[in-house]
């Protein structure tokens, strides 16, 4: 059984003014997954997320969502769940309305338990207009309304940058709770590293426009390793697949790696990275990269939730 | 129901930490046979994890015979879980009573013994022994 990409992006650019939002940038997230979207400010995140959209169109090469090319299907939207950065609500909305509208914006596909269920567990009032709302019930409204209309595919873009870690954990449950209850890809944009490893099994980083890392975050973090050891030349240390960022005093060497086998040489002692570690040293050095093998058919992936 | 925590120092990934917890649980007759685990759908609310990390967590806890699967109904603790039995309690206390004079004959305080033990404990969990 092949399950299809949620989310597949080739040598796809988008140019604004004066210069390059993404530029030949190649990704897939594969369904079912719950995907981390992580790069430096500027790095084409929210334009990656647009152009998936629809709300963007490419400049050059192709995207596609679901199987379907974004902002020429029109039966693709009711399909995307979509959480933009700044979280935009009518002020002067109660949320009962803004439920409504979620209703009726949404024929046959609403589920109006669920947006009910999720503002009863957040403890939100029906009649609160949206202004009043505090950062967290605010995200929480909104992403009820995005999981209520039953998202194939839910893209969230900085959820969490403006909640404070009380409202952060809560907003990554309710989220996580929808995952189960939906058989829904989640792509998450977010520069909190800490709280991504613990709810995302994918890992996407982009840097310049490109990408820089893609793949399963067990397989990315099982393949790399610290190593430290006296100094010495590096060139060649066996189970070494590439050096992707070095430090050296002295005395002293320190490497992260990406292993193509177990380290055997005593010499250096070897230590496990965090998803943390792994995505600061690669944007330390901007021209390492970890990308899938290019794949002459497109095989789908293990997917089990 | 026992609910599940996280501790990041530990080093150890997240879905081993659940593992863990059970296994303790079941040793030390906080779960009994019979007894339901939290759902996928309660763990992740609780902890605002992967629900893929609980699944492997279970599944793995199923392998072992630790716990068994009912379709729609949730993930037990298995009928025949239970910790080892009081005799071989008593021999692993012996032998660690021996050990224990060995270490002090050898120098060592109660200090160095629980640095010693930590020591070790931590990297038979790293490599998922304990």
């Amino acid at each position: 059984m092949t399950t299809p990409a949620a989310l597949t992006a080739t040598a796809l650019g988008k140019r604004y003014r004066g210069h390059w939002g993404l530029r030949d940038c190649s990704l897939e997230i594969p369904a079912g997954r719950i995907s981390a979207l992580v790069g430096p400010n500027g790095a084409g995140k929210t334009t990656l997320l647009h152009l998936a959209t629809g709300l963007l169109a490419p400049t050059a090469g192709t995207i596609e969502t679901l199987g379907r090319t974004p902002g020429e299907d029109p039966d693709l939207l009711p399909r995307i769940g979509f959480m933009a950065q700044d979280v935009p609500l009518y002020r002067s909305f109660r949320v009962r309305e803004m439920l409504e509208f979620g209703r009726r914006t949404n024929p046959g596909r609403w589920d109006a338990e669920l947006a009910q269920g999720r503002m009863d567990r957040a403890s939100i009032d029906l009649d609160q207009r949206a202004g009043t709302l505090s950062g967290g019930q605010r995200a929480q409204v909104a992403l009820a309304l995005a999981l209520a209309k039953r998202p194939e595919l839910l893209l969230l873009d900085e959820p969490l940058a403006a909640l404070d870690p009380l409202a952060r954990r809560e907003f990554l449950k309710a989220l996580m709770e929808g995952a189960v209850d939906g058989e829904v890809t989640v792509v998450l944009s977010s520069h909190l590293l800490t709280d991504l490893e613990r709810v995302c099994d994918h890992l996407v980083v982009l840097s310049g426009g490109r990408t820089q890392v893609a793949g399963d975050i067990e397989g990315l973090l099982e393949a790399h390793r610290v190593l430290t050891g006296p100094r010495r030349d590096v060139d060649r240390i066996e189970g070494v697949a590439a050096v992707v960022q070095q430090a050296t005093t002295d005395r002293q060497s320190t490497l992260l790696v990406r292993t193509d086998g177990p380290i055997i040489d005593p010499a250096w002692s070897v230590h496990r990275v965090d998803l943390e570690e792994l995505v600061l040293g690669y944007l330390g050095q901007p021209n390492a990269t970890a990308l899938p093998a290019p794949r002459l058919a497109r095989t789908g992936a293990e997917v089990s939730r | 129901m026992i609910q599940f925590r996280l501790d990041r120092r530990l080093g150890v990934s997240t879905y081993l930490q659940i593992v863990h917890q059970v296994r303790h649980a079941v040793r030390l007759g906080i779960l009994r046979p019979g007894d339901q685990l939290p759902t996928v759908k309660e763990v992740v609310g609780s902890l605002a994890i992967n629900p893929n990390t609980v699944q492997k967590a279970y599944r793995e806890l199923e392998h072992d015979g630790l716990v068994e699967g009912r379709p729609g109904l949730g993930t037990f603790v298995a009928p025949t879980a239970g910790g080892p039995p009081p005799s071989s309690h008593a021999l692993l206390r012996r032998s660690l009573e021996r050990w224990l004079r060995g270490a002090f004959d050898a120098g060592l305080d109660a200090e160095d013994v629980r640095a010693l033990f930590e020591t070790s404990m931590h990297d038979l969990q790293k490599e998922g022994v304990a």
